[in-house]
């Protein structure tokens, strides 16, 4: 009598990289579900579209080297990169630039570096960096709140204006966008105004940062809460990014309450929640030993705060991230836990 | 100008001392480079190299009289190794040279030997037990398999045979490769 | 917890020593209570017993009885050699039928060398010697006793019990730790051994604080074994100096150096062992046996089995003389060899795959799954590692296992000892939770033995480069002897030739 001789263990916990993932878009609801309230459909559509894109994409490129391309396919990792690089695009962005940022973040973000596991930068972000370089103006020609716009666009209005870029009744797209609350912020304070001042003026803020955009934020720290509750993320990411953005906009707010914005405006201005909770902590490129990723996302923190305060752009989450993926290896080697039985070093 | 003179001077000597203590201290003594080589040849001394051992194959490297892909029992991991260790591209086994095999030990039939001891003044390291007219047999710990004493014997009592596998030589095997469905690279 | 443990109205939990936790760890589906149901009984016995003489860690015993010698129940057959070994003993009266190779239970499915016995169905024992009063032995014998009773550690490892039992240079110990924990799921023979014989356990741990002259002794049981805890905690009660303790269930809780945290908060460090700190853990099985053997003079000749799982249709617990074959037992648990998928010796998380049903119970056999379909996750794809970190929030050793593992897969032998892969117990819970699927226990016991196989390499190596240079020193000399005798004859001819009267005086001086 012959039997199957695998090796221990025998069992296994029910889990899985498709399990794994779809908990990451479960978690992304609550956020996306605000974006579009505040936002429009054009979010909805983006979403659709960067999933269609990178789905088609991913299985192009798996099949052209020749890799299994249904495992990779539903392991739902394309389907996150490309709900991330939606959700960081301006919601009437016109369809091509989608298509682009999509394309470049599977195809050289991810597949090109050998795919699932194996990239070292987040592809999202690399897309989302090759669009804002490339494309700068359609990038932060940003759309108005829906609040704020006396014409409101359906679902109709939005798919025409992203795919056929008419809007309706021969109104101008300026009707519709206005720059983003951190864009509106650097831009005045260059102008020598005050913080304060700025932020009574512009119809765009609300209460704590964007008018919107504090419900979109909570949106994503309630999933991202979720996902640490759910053990999909560890707390440490999160934390330290957001502790270390909080602390250094703190102390600036305290030496110059005119020249920078309060602590609590830059965790919900931007893309601090997503980042904090949905891209910093993608496991490939991140740092993966629990010390390090402190130290990785402590320094996201600073380089979100340091390029949003002093950069030339107006939000730093992409670059701050893409910057120290490059450090990941690096920190996972020189921050290690101590091991059961060893001295501490 | 003095002040730049004077301090250029001293420096220089400085150096200088440092140098020639670092010189002292630090001797190398022989060829460390032979040795380092040395250590990952396998130590056959099946002369498939083309060297009559293996220190002279890797002296010979050494000096650059020969390729790093000449010995068959080191296989794949000895060139990779050398290679590293060199700084050189690894290539493949020379096919002048021989193959790479399953290490094996050589086994005396012991009734069909004659006791002519040419198998023992073939083996380079001294493996085979016997004295002239007595039977000779294979001492299989000390064998280094590198089949040299099968030529020699008149009586072709000697063959090469595989290392049988017990429960205490017995490791775990690296997984599967098939099952992994992101192994491919 | 859920079990009421509560007794005469107090909780008696209350004023429980504090416990400590170590990091990591898995709450794996327990499938306990399917094997507690029905009674311990006796295996019947088989056509013929197969007696591995290597059931143990160290070295494997030497027989000392030949093919066709009448053998009685607990006379002894394999003889312990030197160094780290232990006897065997016949589990049954009969007749040496062979001495030969037999698949064995080992994960390579090889064979090794096996003593046959067929039995005669009379089960006479032989008379052993009894110790009176073992307090009045000193040690030192009573280790040798319990070295000659074939006892070795019956929690999975089978380390020869008698270099437990030595305390060394220390004027005893401080804590000795009874391992009750049995945190496999599916394993429960440790469980019924506690509730039927808690008296008995207590008398051998006695035995052993005696022989390691230990200070106080802990019971450490889990808490979803409330039964055996009740049990043990009522034989302790008007017993001083033990402590019976119930923990939080947490896989791999029955770790030694786990077990040692649990219960005193202290690592046991990476190089040493668990004595140099004071402390020295043994199984509860192993405390009945050595009761047995000083009690009774019984040698260790059966223990108790679990045999579960979706394979057979009464999983239960059964007293197996060793040397019977697997297949026997799941007959006996109404099994059918033919419907199991996969044959597992030991537990879900740690036991192997057995490659037959024919191998025999061995004395760490504490389990047998006769795992069907539904016991078993189908194999799925392994995905790439993304490097999630699962594997190492589970990790008991505060392992990187996703670092291990790159650098096991990459064949970085180096990288994966400076990530200090020896410090890996193969626990399993990094593979249990990896979302992946890669079997990284495998790859990290495949790491174990390249390193071990390439350091073996590297001695025979260095051996027959010594063995190499010592022969072209051997060939130079006699060269460099001929050479002088060669060119001396020459010499003598020559001055033979002229006839000069010093000739012989210069042969002389040679």
């Amino acid at each position: 009598m012959q039997f199957d001789s695998p090796t221990s263990p025998h069992g296994h916990a029910r889990t899985s990289v498709t399990r794994v993932m779809l908990r990451v878009i479960y978690a992304l609801i609550p956020g996306i579900a605000a974006y579009i309230y505040f936002f429009g459909w054009g979010v909805a559509i983006n979403i659709l579209l960067a999933c269609v894109v990178a789905l088609v994409c991913e299985g192009a490129v798996l099949r052209a080297r020749s890799r299994p391309v249904w495992p990779f396919i539903t392991d739902g990792s394309a389907v996150v990169t490309a709900m991330l690089l939606a959700l960081a695009l301006p919601p009437l962005s016109p369809w091509w630039l989608t298509l682009c940022g999509t394309a470049f973040a599977i195809v050289i973000g991810k597949q090109l570096y050998g795919g699932l596991g194996y990239n070292p930068f987040n592809p999202a972000m690399l897309g989302y960096v090759m669009l804002l370089i490339s494309f700068p103006l359609e990038m932060t020609s940003w759309t108005a709140p829906q609040m704020l716009l006396e014409v409101k666009l359906g679902l109709i209005d939005a798919a025409s204006a992203i795919f056929a870029g008419r809007l309706p009744e021969g109104l101008p797209i300026d009707a519709f966008t206005m720059a983003s609350p951190l864009d509106t912020l650097k831009t005045q304070l260059l102008l020598d105004q005050t913080v304060s001042n700025v932020i009574a003026t512009s119809p765009i803020f609300g209460n704590i940062g964007g008018k919107g955009w504090e419900w979109i934020s909570g949106g994503f720290l309630i999933g991202g809460l979720w996902l640490i509750y759910m053990k999909v993320i560890s707390w440490h990411i999160p934390a330290a990014m957001l502790g270390a953005l909080f602390t250094i906009a703190e102390i600036f707010y305290l030496i110059d309450a005119n020249t920078h914005a309060t602590p609590w405006f830059h965790l919900v201005s931007g893309a601090t929640m997503l980042g904090a909770f949905f891209i910093a902590t993608d496991p490939v490129s991140a740092a993966t030993t629990n010390p390090g990723r402190l130290v990785y996302a402590a320094g996201i923190g600073i380089l979100v705060y340091v390029i949003r305060a002093w950069g030339g752009y107006p939000d730093g989450v992409a670059f701050a991230v893409l910057l120290m993926n490059m450090t990941a290896p690096t920190i996972d080697y020189y921050f290690r836990p101590r091991v059961f039985g060893h001295d501490r070093k | 100008m003095l002040a730049a003179v004077l301090s250029l001077g001293v420096m220089s000597v400085v150096f200088g001392l440092l140098l020639g203590f670092a010189a002292v201290r630090f001797k190398v003594e022989g060829d460390p480079l032979v040795d380092k080589i040395d250590a990952i040849l396998p130590q056959t001394q099946c002369g498939q190299c083309g060297y009559p051992g293996c220190r002279p194959y890797a002296t010979a490297i050494a000096s650059g009289a020969a390729d790093i892909n000449q010995c068959p029992p080191g296989g794949e991991a000895g060139i990779l190794a050398l290679a590293d260790l060199l700084g050189r591209d690894p290539k493949p086994l020379n096919p002048e040279n021989g193959q790479v095999k399953e290490k094996m030990v050589a086994a005396i039939d012991e009734p069909r030997c004659i006791g002519c001891t040419l198998c023992i003044q073939a083996c380079p390291v001294d493996a085979i037990l016997g004295a002239a007219k007595q039977m000779h047999t294979v001492i299989e710990q000390e064998c280094t398999g590198c089949d040299l004493c099968v030529a020699p014997c008149p009586v072709d009592c000697i063959s090469m045979v595989p290392i049988a596998q017990t429960i205490d030589s017995w490791r775990w095997p690296a997984p599967e490769k098939a099952r992994i469905a992101g192994s491919y690279r | 917890m859920s079990a009421n443990l509560y007794h005469d109205g107090v909780d008696i939990l209350h004023g429980q020593r504090r416990l400590w936790s170590f990091h990591g760890g898995i709450h794996p589906p327990q499938h306990k209570h399917e094997s507690t149901n029905l009674p311990v009984i006796r295996a019947k016995l088989p056509e013929r017993l197969i007696l591995p003489l290597h059931q143990h860690i160290g070295e494997p015993a030497e027989p000392i009885v030949q093919v066709g010698d009448k053998v009685l129940k607990g006379q002894m057959i394999g003889r312990a050699q030197e160094f780290l070994s232990a006897p065997v003993h016949a589990s049954t009266s009969g007749t040496v039928v062979d001495i030969g190779d037999y698949a064995v239970p080992h994960p390579s499915g090889l064979n090794a060398t096996c003593i046959v016995i067929e039995p005669d169905g009379e089960d006479r024992g032989l008379e052993h010697p009894r110790v009176g009063d073992y307090l009045q032995l000193a040690p030192s014998a009573l280790r040798n006793l319990i070295r000659d009773a074939g006892i070795v550690g019956l929690g999975g490892a089978g380390f020869p019990s008698y270099i437990k039992l030595n305390p060394g240079k220390l004027d005893g110990i401080d804590t000795l730790i009874l391992n009750g924990i049995e945190c496999e799921p599916y394993i429960t023979c440790d469980d019924m051994l506690m509730r039927e014989y808690p008296r008995e356990i207590i008398a051998g741990l006695r035995v052993m604080q005696h022989a390691l002259q230990a200070r106080v002794c802990v019971i450490a049981i889990e808490d979803n074994k409330p039964e055996a805890f009740r049990a043990l905690h009522d034989a302790a009660l008007h017993e001083a100096g033990i402590d019976v303790i119930l923990c939080p269930t947490v896989y791999p809780q029955g770790g030694e150096k786990q077990l040692i945290r649990v219960i005193t908060g202290k690592e046991v460090p990476a190089n040493g062992l668990a004595i140099h700190i004071g402390i020295v853990c043994h199984n509860v099985a192993t405390a009945l046996a050595v009761h047995r053997a000083v009690q009774d003079g019984q040698p260790l000749v059966s223990r108790y089995v679990t045999v579960t799982g979706g394979g057979v249709s009464q999983p239960r617990n059964l007293d197996v003389a060793f040397g019977t074959p697997v297949r026997d037992l799941i007959i006996q648990c109404g099994g059918d060899p033919a419907a199991v998928k996969r044959l597992v010796m030991g537990g879900p998380m740690m036991g192997y795959a057995l490659h037959s049903d024919a191998v025999p119970v061995i004395k760490t056999t504490n389990c047998i799954i006769a795992a069907t379909e539904a016991d078993i996750v189908p194999p799925r794809p392994v995905m790439p590692c993304i490097r999630c970190g699962a594997c190492a929030d589970a990790c008991p050793v505060m392992l990187l296992p996703q670092q291990l593992y790159w650098y096991a897969h990459t064949n970085d032998l180096d990288k994966v000892q400076e990530y200090n892969l020896f410090d890996c117990i193969e626990c399993g819970c990094c593979s249990y939770v990896c979302p992946s699927n890669i079997p990284l226990v495998q790859y990290y016991r495949y790491a174990k033995g390249a390193i071990w196989i390439k350091e073996r390499e590297h001695e025979q190596a260095d051996i027959a480069r010594q063995r190499h240079e010592f022969r072209l020193d051997r060939l130079a000399r006699e060269k460099a002897e001929r050479e002088a005798r060669r060119r001396l004859k020459k010499a003598s001819l020559a001055k033979n030739q002229d006839n000069t009267p010093h000739t012989e005086e210069a042969v002389d001086n040679d």
